[in-house]
Formats: C-alpha cells, sequence, structure tokens
C-alpha cells in the first residue's frame, strides 16, 4: 500500500485527548453549524446523524492512571485510499485536491451505503428519515450548507461553508482563490478546553504543523494506510496504543451528548 | 404529397407546439416584479450610471447584489419625471421606507454556492459575460418559476431544446464548468458546492 505526504497547504486538524473532557459541546456546535436536524424519536446511536461524534474508551484498566478518555470523533479525511471514493458507484464522494477535504455530494448519492460500509472510522451517516426541524426552528438553519434529504449519506467535511466563507472575504481583499485561507470549524470554536486545532502546517495557524510531528501525536488506524487529516494528541501510552488496534484490548464505546 | 406524409408532418407540427409552446406556459408560474424599472435610462447617456453604481458585492454570498432602497433614495428621495413607476416609487417605497421586493432571475439552488466577488474581483469577467444585454433594457420582464423544481426560467434556459447561443441563454451547472474550463479554473465539487 503506497503512502502519501499530506501536503501541508492541506488543512489539518488536531485533538488533543487529553484535553478532552467529553463535554459534547463540538458535538452541539457541529450539528447547528451544518443544519442537521433534531434526531428522531427513534434514532439510536447507529442510526441517528452526527457529523461529530465523542467516544468514550476505556482501558479497561481502572488502577492505571487516567482509565478512560474521550475521543472526539469527526471523519478523518483520509488522504490515500480514501475508501468512500473508492466504493461509490455514483462518484458522490470527491477529494479536493487543493484543500484535501473529503466531500460528500449529497445531491448525487443513491443511499446504497457502500462508503459506510467501507469507513474504518464509522464517520458516515444515513439519513433514515426526512429531516424535520421543530415549529421556528427552521429559521435558524444556516444558508451556508444545503440541508440534505432522507436517504442520503452525509458526513463531517471539515465546516466546507466557513471555509467558502473565508474565501469570499479573502478575494474582497484581493487574495486569488488558489490561496488557502484561515477559518475554523465550528467544533475547534466551541471547544470550551481547546482541545481542537485547526488549519494548516505550511502557514502552522494554531500550531498544527509543530503539533502533528510532535512525539504524542498518533492517528487512528493508521496499519490501513488512509492517511487521515486527522491527527490526535496523547501523552498516554495506552491511548496511543488503543489508536493502533494492533493488539486487543478491551474498548467499549459510549456516545455522549 | 401522399396523404399520410401529411397528416404526419401536421401530428408532428402539433405535438411540437404543444410541447415547445404550450407545455412551458403551463409549467412556468409568471411573477411580475414589484415595480417597472428601466436599466436603460439608468444606464443611458442622460444619467450615465455603471452597473457597480448600485450593484456593490460584498465577501458576504449571501447577498445576491440587488440594489437596496438606499441606494434609490440617493436620487429618488422625491419625484423625479412622470411616469406611473416613479411615483409608486416614492409613495409606497420610499416614503415608508420599505425595501422593494425585488424577484431575483438568478438565485442559483440551494446546494450551489456562488460568489460574485471571486468572479468580477479577483477573475475580472464583465457582467455582460452573464447577464447579456440586462443592463441596456427598457423593461424588466416577469420572473418565470418551475411550478415543480422553484427554479427560475433563467436558470434552467429560455430556449426549451436545451440550446445555449450566449453565455446567458443558460445558467446550468455545464454552462458554468464550460467556462471554467475555459479559464483553467477548477471544476472540483467543492468549488461550487456546498
Amino acid at each position: 500500500m503506497k503512502s502519501i505526504e499530506i501536503s501541508p497547504s492541506q488543512y489539518v486538524m488536531v485533538i488533543d485527548a487529553d484535553r478532552c473532557t467529553g463535554c459534547g459541546a463540538c458535538m452541539v456546535a457541529c450539528a447547528i453549524e451544518n443544519n442537521v436536524a433534531p434526531a428522531h424519536p427513534d434514532a439510536t446511536d447507529r442510526t441517528g446523524v452526527t457529523w461529530m461524534k465523542v467516544v468514550k474508551v476505556s482501558s479497561g484498566n481502572n488502577g492505571d492512571g487516567k482509565p478512560a478518555c474521550y475521543l472526539p470523533l469527526p471523519c478523518q479525511q483520509c488522504a490515500a485510499e480514501t475508501p468512500c471514493v473508492t466504493v461509490c458507484p455514483q462518484n458522490a464522494v470527491e477529494v479536493d485536491q487543493q484543500t484535501g477535504i473529503v466531500f460528500q455530494m449529497s445531491q448525487r448519492c443513491l443511499g446504497c451505503r457502500y462508503c459506510m460500509a467501507a469507513c474504518p472510522y464509522h464517520a458516515r451517516y444515513f439519513n433514515w428519515w426526512d429531516p424535520e426541524w421543530p415549529e421556528g426552528m427552521e429559521q435558524t438553519l444556516n444558508p451556508d450548507v444545503a440541508p440534505r434529504m432522507r436517504g442520503v449519506v452525509e458526513k463531517c467535511n471539515f465546516c466546507h461553508g466557513r471555509y467558502q466563507a473565508a474565501r469570499a472575504s479573502a478575494a474582497e481583499h484581493g487574495q486569488a482563490s488558489s490561496d488557502p485561507v484561515t477559518y475554523e470549524p465550528a467544533c475547534a470554536q466551541a471547544c470550551p478546553t481547546r482541545a481542537i486545532k485547526f488549519g494548516t502546517p505550511a502557514n502552522n495557524e494554531q500550531g498544527v504543523g509543530d503539533l502533528v510531528h510532535s512525539s504524542s501525536a498518533f492517528r487512528l488506524l493508521p496499519r490501513l494506510g488512509t492517511e487521515p487529516r486527522v491527527y490526535y494528541l496523547s501523552k498516554h501510552k495506552w491511548i496511543r496504543q488503543m489508536a493502533q488496534m494492533e493488539k486487543e484490548t478491551s474498548t467499549g464505546e459510549e456516545v455522549h451528548g | 404529397m401522399n396523404s399520410g406524409r401529411l397528416s404526419f408532418l401536421a401530428g408532428l407540427v402539433g405535438m411540437l407546439l404543444i410541447g415547445w409552446v404550450f407545455f412551458p406556459s403551463l409549467l412556468y408560474q409568471k411573477e411580475p416584479q414589484p415595480l417597472q424599472f428601466s436599466h436603460a435610462v439608468h444606464t443611458g447617456e442622460a444619467v450615465g450610471m455603471t452597473c457597480d453604481n448600485c450593484h456593490t458585492f460584498t465577501a458576504d454570498v449571501r447577498s445576491m447584489a440587488i440594489p437596496r432602497l438606499s441606494n434609490c433614495k440617493e436620487c429618488h428621495s422625491e419625484v423625479l419625471g412622470e411616469s406611473e413607476a416613479e411615483k409608486r416609487l416614492v409613495d409606497e417605497f420610499v416614503a415608508h421606507d420599505r425595501e422593494i421586493p425585488w424577484r431575483t432571475y438568478s438565485r442559483q439552488p440551494d446546494n450551489v454556492y456562488f460568489s460574485h466577488i471571486q468572479h468580477v474581483q479577483i477573475a475580472e469577467i464583465e457582467c455582460e459575460r452573464c447577464h447579456g444585454s440586462h443592463g441596456k433594457s427598457e423593461t424588466l420582464t416577469d420572473r418565470q418559476i418551475n411550478r415543480i423544481s422553484g427554479y427560475s426560467r433563467n436558470i434552467e434556459g429560455q430556449i426549451i431544446p436545451g440550446l445555449r447561443f450566449k453565455a446567458w441563454d443558460r445558467m446550468k451547472m455545464d454552462d458554468c464548468s464550460d467556462c471554467h474550463d475555459e479559464r483553467g479554473a477548477s471544476n472540483s465539487c467543492l468549488k461550487c458546492h456546498k
């Protein structure tokens, strides 16, 4: 499997697992920003839509320091062998070469959910129900993000609406559209402990250029060779080992928020 | 010409008329503009305004660059000239400080992202490239809304067989991407979709 180097001008997200308190503010901010409708009464952890999902991971060892941690799980924006792109029969998923963002074209999606089966990170969600907002709440929809319909798959796209807005204001100041722009996704902005950092390594916004090379940086399931653009940080060895998933660990997932 | 061929031709012409003239008139709902307006008077020699005197762009892509009442009020704080529309402008809108609810011809679907500022300011595309001679028009035509899709006919194209002779005949995705190709701009989905 060929491994590619992530271009320094493409966006990366760095999530500090040691700082995450599992409060779920990122999940709420994400849903509001991206017009995710309130969950259907019948929705479960598997059938609801949560572009950003905070999972609780237990070390299975109560005596060994911090016994559990929380990991915010957005789409990992795989840079190589992007599994959802390969399997999509509709060409509804695209990796943008300039930004590195993996984008789901929901209008083109036929709802076969191959991508959900292919995604090793369970970061994709299917709309089992029509999105419905309580009376009056539809007026709070974000006009920069198109709502999706029942029967299509959706996922995190690094707050693409905010990227477009940042690009437009860069253009107002005469900056060409090929130049990278600085912006912050809703989850990073909402995080009370500033556990989520975002930017391009080349410009080193919020220090991401240094963080991805730090000794505590790791990525989820690196052996798959998908080269995610979402990095995690932890000083705890067991958390870093858990991300490798090479040896058997007792992990239990639990959704909060 | 035998009668069989004649009736075939008559039928063909009849069906084409139904498909290209009668059906479109059913399909599109006509919405008149709230006020008549002549671009020609404003851009003509007597006044000599340019597009960007009223159609200003900001980074806010939601603004369609439709002029606000304050633009009109700069000159039309009281009735100028004789026309009925002029009187209505002052009586109904300027006097009450009420925005004119213009009907946008070119509003794109919800999932399309379009920024004037990137096309006009960065790519330096002339207004006429996409809007044709709209700036010299004498009257505002009715906006035609597709009863099924809810989109304006300016997006879907005025010419029913789907032909495009001039850039402003149609504003569909292929028309955008043709120009992006010509200019070497990216045709990545993300550039224009949200």
